[in-house]
């Protein structure tokens, strides 16, 4: 194939690379990654340019929005966290892939492996037996003096299982072409669900192209790494959960996704207490043990008692279940400490120690000023160098604190720097300021080079470790070689490593591992998550409800009734809880909640259908992007409506296709005791003797019921016929009565309703309930009857959260 | 000389508090030639669901009590008997602090006592500029660093003032410095961070004060609640040397240790993590005394 697209270049084709080439040469001296030294295209490159260039201007931008589309509609979206603001945009993909083959990736794996090996090796040291500061390889006060050390972990190393099992690195190539490793990321890193997301994008852009291109696929990797937590878990009875920092992270898409892609339950520190030395997760149905957690948080958050006393992250005592052994992590607690900085000054002679060599993948070049020598060949040197704090884990190149002087700065700088190193040498770390490769982005109708680093996952398997074939890219916003120069932000890519012959084709769902184990996770609801799925389906409901009331209220507007008129007036007093005419007003009794809904929604999006949580949030959209004041009155009814039909959408979507789950029964208890609630009081307001003409039709309205009620009775409505429809029948998706029925059922399904015959306080409360609505006749519902079945379905609702929710 | 220690720790909760669980390190170590734990009992109540006892990373003795059901006080109660040994007279062999930090920075020992835990920072110790000029202005180089310590820690006590009412437990040191008031934890953080400004190790260390003086003496601060103090390495001849920043003077039998560590929060008698919705009050009572 290659062969062929090289004898055919069309004019497109080349008219895509020179501009590139003239772009790339008129750089620094830096390596590009689709462009030879010689100005050649490399030839893994050439089939996708070839495909590139064979497509018109219009076929390309239709393309990248088909993948945009995708991005936006599985919620991927890119989160920004300022002080307490967070904001979120579009997910920055680059449409061009960056592509490696299979012969450069298989060199950069083995030596990924043997990096990550030497991690272990060095990690196990840390919290075992200390020899590598005993014989001097190491100076104490890296480990000492160093706040990601956690003294609480010290011993646990000593253990025979692997500490590490989940990796990534950040790598960069330099002017030489070699790869160099920018950064160790052992805690929570997050490449590998992005890339995943990225890849299903990048299908929809290209997708004959992937069809033949021999790209190996992803898919794979993660069938490897869910066995390995399998296999991690070994004999301990419990499930495994991921555990995340919860929605306020940035990363919590991921974590969200990544617990659904490999079936583990996703909790949060709140999730998990430590009972009779054994971690647990409080659920629906009590507490039930977990024996292993896939950690997201940073190490010292996980236990406020014994780790960080600030965090609210983590739970008390799952340090001790570490040290009874009762739980496991991966990767281990306090692994965080081998992204110091300044370790990667020593690594180097740590490997040569160990295996009589150097890495075959090294880290950039890195001095730790403590030490005389070192300090002294950062200060020579000191116009080529990044500095910072040396007991810091966050990459030098991510940090904006870090000093970088460049070779234009002045004396005084120079000096200043010089005098800092000499005082505080110890803290103090320099790094050479390497520079990147470049690669092509698309920009205005060109390929434009941006300087880039990749992001490698490595997740150990029975065989040792395995290095996902692919990752994701970052890319520079500017054409700032500089490595620091990535921090200014800019665009992700998919990373394609391309076999001289056909691939194979794993799925993660075709031969199950385990599938014993994985229906089990299914069937676990944490309290919280029951909770936040009750919550959605009650403000949902509320919303639903308040559109009907304001569309009612504005169909009356629209036929001429002014706002002080009885029955608005009637309405607004009893009804919407006296809220001045005010559109904006108005529309904010169903903007409220739905906000709430989605927010509640978001919190447990690992258990709502992609396409449950698309709706609401394209529903929630489409209501902001409304400006109530400026629709006419005569408008109002017809644009509720359609927000309407939006939203019940969205609870056809719940009762379709969910699983029928013990999460499924809290979201349906939350719309049924919601519109149970609410139903009484709109007929409580609409059916006594006060209420003004047309009241009655009201009631039908908001229960949507008109046509049911001339089926069923051929007369004018009357209180006896509204009250029949609305509250007693128990066909009626509408009634009182066939939602307090449905919550008894739901509530008899769910675990722990009474032993026997006798039944919980709970099933008893809705029993009673609906005994007293269903012997009742239309003519005997009063007011106050409705009143206070409103007050038990309340009391309901609180016994319900009492039973399994808190 | 032998004492007989007790030790009553209440915590009262406004709202019942449930699924708590408690780091509890109360009971004075064993230090070969200086002080031998004879005997002791710790109890609590309600009785907890579960209890464990474990050696913290710096060697200090902990209980772990969970107790899962509402409750709304728990009481700590300890009762121990201590032996102490008279230490032999005073000598300085400490070297001058240049000498100190060569000393120290080609050490290989990660140990407990290791001066390496004790440079700084911490979590709640930070460096703090006005405690570290303050420590600068009474540091004499040519002298011996045990001599700069006894200064330093003096200086600091003559220019604070004890006062039980202007900081609490997580006043920090910066601020009670500020203030030139606090309590024992606060003097000792303060002489901490003042020591380490001069690359000197210190730690805080917990422990228990002998309530009446010896006939003739001078009743001492903080012998109503558990006790606060320093420690400062002073080189591999003179280890480490222990000073009370409160009571201006060097430790002696009447000083019985508890806990040592970085700062108050590696030793505070008692850690918990609790889930209550309401206030909690907090009171202690200690009493220590000589055994014929």
């Amino acid at each position: 194939m290659c062969a062929r697209s090289l004898q055919t270049p069309d004019q497109a084709y080349l008219d895509l690379l020179d501009g590139y080439r003239t772009r790339v040469a008129g750089g620094a001296a830096h390596r590009d990654e689709m462009l030879a030294p010689d100005g050649t295209v490399k030839p893994v490159w050439v089939p996708f340019i070839t495909h590139l260039g064979s497509l018109t201007a219009a076929d390309l931008s239709q393309r990248f929005a088909r993948g945009d589309q995708y991005l936006r509609d599985a919620g991927v979206l890119y989160r920004q966290y300022d002080e307490s603001l967070s904001s979120e945009r579009e997910w920055p993909l680059s449409h061009i892939p960056v592509i490696l083959g299979e012969a450069e990736w298989q060199e950069i794996s083995a030596g990924l492996v043997e990096r990550a090996d030497l991690l272990e090796y060095v990690l196990r040291d840390f919290y075992g037996d200390n020899e590598l500061v005993r014989t001097g390889q190491l100076p104490a006060t890296l480990l000492g003096q160093n706040p990601a050390w956690l003294r609480p972990i010290v011993g646990l190393g000593k253990t025979g299982a692997n500490l590490l099992n989940s990796l990534s690195f950040e790598l960069g190539r330099g002017p030489d072409g070699k790869w160099w490793v920018i950064s160790d990321l052992i805690e929570a890193p997050s490449t590998a669900g992005f890339a995943i997301e990225n890849r299903i994008a990048m299908r929809r852009v290209f997708p004959n192209h992937f069809n033949n291109a021999n790209i190996h696929r992803l898919a794979g990797f993660f069938k490897d790494f869910q066995q390995t937590l399998m296999d991690q878990k070994g004999r301990i009875d419990g499930e495994i959960a991921l555990l995340s920092p919860g929605p306020m992270n940035q990363n919590y898409p991921e974590h969200a996704y990544m617990a659904r892609y490999l079936g583990l339950l996703l909790v949060e520190g709140e999730d998990l207490i430590v009972q009779d030395g054994k971690a647990m997760v409080r659920t629906v149905a009590g507490p039930k043990p977990i024996s292993l957690l896939w950690n997201r948080l940073p190490s010292a958050m996980v236990d406020p008692l014994e780790l960080d006393p600030g965090s609210m992250l983590g739970a008390a005592g799952l340090v001790q279940a570490l040290r009874d052994e009762t739980l496991k992590t991966v990767n281990m607690v306090g692994a965080g400490v081998l992204e110091t900085r300044a370790l990667m000054a020593f690594l180097p002679k740590i490997a040569r120690a160990r295996l009589g060599r150097g890495l075959a993948m090294s880290n950039i070049a890195t001095w730790w000023c403590g030490q005389k020598t070192q300090r002294d060949h950062v200060i020579a040197n000191a116009h080529r160098m990044m500095v910072g704090n040396a007991f810091s884990t966050t990459s030098l190149i991510a940090d904006p604190t870090t000093i970088s002087l460049g070779s234009d700065a002045d004396g005084a700088a120079a000096a200043r720097l010089a005098d800092m190193l000499r005082v505080s040498g110890r803290n103090l770390v320099g790094q050479e300021a390497v520079t990147l490769s470049t690669t092509p982005v698309w920009e205005d109708g060109a390929l434009v080079a941006r300087p880039m680093c990749l992001r490698i996952s490595l997740g150990r398997t029975q065989d040792g470790w395995a290095v996902m074939p692919g990752g994701y890219a970052r890319i520079s916003a500017g054409d700032d070689a500089k490595a620091l120069a990535m921090q200014r932000g800019g665009k992700v890519a998919d990373v394609w490593v391309t076999s001289p012959d056909p691939v194979q084709t794993p799925s993660l769902l075709s031969q199950g591992t385990r599938p014993a184990s994985r229906s089990s996770t299914r069937g676990i609801l944490p309290s919280r998550a029951a909770d936040n799925l009750f919550w959605v389906g009650r403000y949902v409901e509320r919303a639903e409800q308040n559109m009907r009331l304001s569309r009612a209220y504005y169909a009356r507007i629209a036929d001429g009734a002014d706002h002080a008129d009885a029955l608005p007036a009637h309405m607004r007093a009893a009804l919407m809880e006296n809220v001045l005419p005010e559109p904006q007003v108005i529309a904010q009794r169903f903007a409220t909640p739905l906000g709430l809904g989605l927010q509640a929604a978001s919190r447990i999006s690992d258990r709502l259908s992609p396409d449950g949580m698309m709706a609401l949030r394209s529903l929630v959209q489409q209501n902001n992007a409304l400006d109530h004041r400026a629709i006419a009155a005569d408008d109002r009814p017809a644009q509720i409506s359609s927000l309407l039909r939006q939203i019940t959408g969205f609870a056809g979507l719940v009762h379709e296709n969910m699983y029928r789950t013990d999460g499924w029964r809290f979201l349906s208890l939350g719309i049924s005791l919601e519109r149970a609630a609410h139903m009484c009081t709109v007929l409580a307001v609409c059916t006594t003797g006060a209420a003004p003409a047309g009241a009655l039709d009201l009631a039908l309205e908001i229960g949507d019921s008109v046509n049911a009620h001339r089926a069923r009775f051929q007369v004018w409505a009357n209180a006896a016929t509204v009250m029949d429809l609305l509250a007693l029948d128990p066909q009626n998706p509408r009634s009182v009565r066939y939602h307090v029925t449905r919550a008894r059922e739901h509530i008899a399904h769910l675990p722990h309703q009474g032993s026997g015959h006798v039944l919980s306080e709970v099933a008893r409360l809705v029993l009673m309930a609906e005994t007293r609505l269903a012997t009742r006749l239309p003519d005997d519902l009063t007011a106050d009857f409705l009143g206070q079945l409103r007050q038990d379905i309340q009391d309901l609702s609180t016994a319900l959260n009492d039973h399994h929710l808190v | 000389m032998k004492f007989s220690i007790r030790l009553t720790i209440s915590h009262h909760y406004d709202q019942p508090a449930a699924n708590s669980r408690h780091l509890i390190r109360v009971v004075p170590r064993t230090i070969p030639e200086r002080q031998h734990l004879i005997t002791h009992a710790l109890d609590l109540s309600p009785a907890p669901d579960a209890r464990s006892e474990m050696v913290d990373f710096f060697g200090n003795r902990v209980a772990i009590c969970t107790l899962m059901e509402p409750h709304s006080e728990m009481i700590i109660r300890l009762a121990c008997q201590v032996e102490m040994t008279q230490p032999g007279v005073w000598q300085d062999q400490s070297p001058n602090v240049a000498d100190l930090c060569r000393a120290w920075e080609t050490g290989t020992d990660l140990g407990a006592d290791s001066p390496f835990h004790f440079l700084g920072p911490t979590q709640r110790l930070t460096p703090d500029k006005a405690i570290a000029d303050f420590a600068r202005d009474h540091f004499i180089p040519a002298d011996s660093v045990a001599a700069n310590v006894l200064r330093i820690g003096q200086a600091l006590h003559d220019m604070m003032t004890f006062d039980a009412t202007a900081t609490t437990v997580d006043t920090d040191a910066s601020e009670a410095f500020r203030l030139r008031r606090g309590v024992c934890q606060d003097l000792s953080h303060v002489m901490i961070l003042g020591l380490q400004a001069l690359d000197i190790p210190a730690g805080y260390v917990s422990g228990y004060l002998r309530t009446l003086p010896p006939e003739g003496g001078v009743k001492l601060e903080g012998v109503d609640a558990m006790h606060a103090w320093v420690r400062a390495w002073c080189g591999p001849e003179q280890g480490w040397v222990e000073y009370d920043p409160t009571n201006a003077t060097r430790v002696g039998t009447d000083h019985i240790v508890v806990g040592y560590g970085r700062d108050y929060s590696d030793v505070s008698p008692v850690r918990g993590h609790l889930r209550s919705s309401g206030g909690q009050r907090n009171s202690q009572a200690v009493d220590v005394a000589i055994l014929p």
